[in-house]
């Protein structure tokens, strides 16, 4: 019997499991918070708080269902606003719970385990307050299936050649294969929650999503064959998707949007907020659920790097925007970076360099990349900064191009600010009961990065 | 180490005779023993996935990835083929004098439904070959089975297995030294 549970430390970092753990304790550790832990007070106070929120979405989405886009501060020039600032912005965040499920487990990058299922849970409630804000855009959301092809009585198709179009592809065949995803990894978790589970009820639930998983060895080498391929196919898919959204902006003629490098652009962006974003979630889940043995300070310091250099491409871009203002000699491009700095939006340009480039910029000492509570800060600031990236690159282009007498300033309205409240409400209830029903850390992948986990060729009989 | 002689005859026909293990090496090795002495209706069960434990019970091959190839395949020519369609042969629309047949905007949704059709078939393909769902299978009904899914390990020989008879293969699972062994009824 294997009682050696001690993991052996190559290197002097902290370990991604802390030593001690065993199948067993890994199991129980993981499996209680769904089956045994008590419903607490504060859980309570903080889902009456978020599930408030959401009805207040559902409250202002009906408000504007019933008025039309008109209550909202959008105008012309500027008639995208807060709806495509706030789609971009959590469409980027869910970017890293695909970078972590998918490109880490294609890179063998086994710290991912511990983080990798409510990273994909985190992608998949982004990308749904992503898609309310194009839907509730769109003046008779009522008619959104308009933008899919299929046989209709007008004869008409969409056009295949607008990225407006391109961008419904991408984002549906982003949840869509998110979620298979996000499921496929839950079937042997499914089961051993049906095997742990005391009341019926949630055995029988359990049961059904397993779907009578018994952990064949012939069942595991189709699983593995298909995840693999699923994070394969998941990893072009995570890159496209962002790019893809750059290219709503890319492909018009608006000054600061008709560039090339808005796709590497919003790519880094995308995950340097989607891992400010899993660093805001990680930091009091771990404490508050007690799992700082799975996710450890390497887990956080991993994440940090990753920030700092996502966020120093996201650097990268900005000074090559500003470089190309001048160097291309165009009047237009000029003014645009004129109007950045000394322009009426001149205060969010100043509080975009500050969230995204220079506060970041502490990560390169290890004292803020393990101290919790400043990672948590910065990790906000971040979110913060990409926020106001979208806001830029929207409201500031818009609101000045080419002929001044259509220049006209963008205001938002208290209703854009409960719509966007009210999606942080839709995003944090969605966090919230995924932490109560399923199990957040992906409970047989944990069980793989064990040492007892490993069998050695030298044993195996020869044929 | 404890063995456990359940006897389950008179309860009807049985599927199999069950060995419980304590580690994955041991269950690898026996897997790969019991593999050479000639049983083939055999599988083995494990609360994640361990490498070579198929290769050991001679399951070399699985289709998932031919499944998926297919899947993509469809998906990536039928969003050509109706991009294609849409805009040469049923809804022509000349935007700004570009040609009907303007092949490089229809690579995004091209690829996209590449990816979709592929993704959804590899879970699909994964399941489907795998026989789930499957309400009921015989090896739940050993109760220590309920341990396949946090910390032990199973290998199962089944009595359809032309070599099999009760007890010469409950002797030889016994020379494996399980933790225990126990009559599976189907």
């Amino acid at each position: 019997m294997a009682t050696n549970t001690q993991i052996p430390v190559a290197d002097r970092r902290v370990p991604v499991i802390a030593p001690g753990h065993t199948f067993s304790t890994i199991t129980e550790k993981i499996a209680n918070i769904v089956l045994t832990r008590p419903v607490s007070l504060g859980w309570i106070l903080g889902f009456l708080i978020v599930f408030g929120m959401l009805n207040m979405l559902a409250g202002v989405l009906g408000y504007l269902f019933l008025k039309g886009v008109g209550i909202w501060g959008i105008n012309i020039p500027v008639g995208w606003g807060f709806a495509i600032i706030n789609f971009v912005w959590w469409i980027g965040i869910g970017h890293a719970g695909t970078l972590i499920s998918a490109i880490l487990a294609l890179l063998r990058q086994t710290w991912r385990n511990s983080i990798n299922r409510f990273a994909e849970a985190m992608t998949l409630f982004a990308v749904m307050c992503a898609g309310t804000f194009p839907l509730a855009h769109m003046g008779r959301p009522w008619l959104f299936y308009w933008m899919f092809p299929y046989p209709n009585t007008m004869r008409y198709w969409p056009n295949f050649r607008s990225p407006l179009v391109w961008d419904v592809f991408a984002v549906s065949t982003y949840f869509t294969i998110s979620l298979v995803f996000w499921f496929v990894g839950l079937i042997p978790d499914f089961a051993t929650m049906r095997d742990r589970a005391e009341k019926p009820f949630v055995r029988g639930i359990f049961g059904l999503l397993a779907m009578g998983w018994r952990g064949s060895a012939r069942h595991w080498h189709r699983y593995e064959t298909a995840y693999l391929l699923l994070a394969g196919l998941a990893t072009p898919l995570v890159l496209s998707v962002h790019t893809v959204v750059s290219f709503d902006f890319a492909v018009g003629i608006v000054p600061g949007w008709h560039t090339t490098i808005f796709p590497p652009y919003f790519v880094a962006g995308a995950i340097y907020s989607g891992f400010a974003m899993v660093l805001c979630l990680a930091i009091p889940i771990r404490a508050i659920y007690g799992l700082k043995d799975f996710i450890t300070e390497r887990h956080l310091e991993i994440s940090a790097k990753v920030m700092l250099a996502t966020g120093l491409i996201v650097a990268y871009g900005y000074g090559m925007e500003a470089f190309m203002g001048w160097y291309s000699g165009n009047q237009f491009d000029s003014f645009l970076l004129w109007n950045r700095l000394h322009g009426p939006y001149k205060f969010s340009y100043a509080a975009l360099l500050a969230c995204n480039i220079f506060i970041p910029q502490v990560l390169w000492l290890k004292k803020f990349r393990v101290s919790t509570g400043w990672l948590w800060l910065i990790s906000f600031v971040v979110l913060v900064g990409m926020w106001l990236e979208r806001f830029i690159i929207i409201v500031v282009s818009l609101s000045r191009d080419f002929v001044n007498s259509s220049w006209g300033m963008y205001y938002p309205t208290k209703w854009d600010w409960m719509t966007f409240g009210g999606t942080i409400g839709l995003f944090l209830t969605g966090m919230w009961l995924f932490l109560r029903v399923l199990p957040s850390i992906s409970i047989f992948e944990m069980r793989t990065l064990l040492p007892e986990a490993e069998v050695h060729e030298a044993a195996e009989v020869k044929q | 180490m404890s063995i456990r002689a359940t006897d389950f005859s008179e309860c009807g026909p049985v599927y199999g005779l069950m060995a419980e293990f304590d580690s994955a090496q041991e269950l690898v090795t026996a897997a790969h023993k019991t593999h050479e002495e000639g049983y083939r209706k055999i599988d083995a069960y494990s609360p994640f996935p361990i490498e070579g434990l198929a290769e050991a019970i001679g399951f070399h091959k699985n289709r998932v990835s031919l499944v998926v190839l297919i899947g993509g395949l469809i998906g990536g020519l039928s969003a050509y083929a109706l991009q294609y369609w849409v805009a040469v042969i049923t809804y022509p629309v000349n935007i700004g004098g570009r040609p009907y047949h303007s092949w490089p905007s229809f690579i995004i949704v091209t690829f996209e439904l590449t990816i979709l059709f592929g993704g959804i078939s590899s879970a699909i393909g994964m399941i489907a070959l795998n026989g789930l769902p499957l309400p009921y299978h015989p090896v739940f009904n050993v109760p220590e089975f309920t341990k396949a899914t946090e910390n032990k390990f199973f290998l199962v020989v089944e009595s359809s297995d032309p070599q099999y008879d009760s007890a010469r293969t409950r002797s030889f699972l016994n020379g494996l030294s399980p933790r225990m062994i126990a009559e599976v009824p189907s």
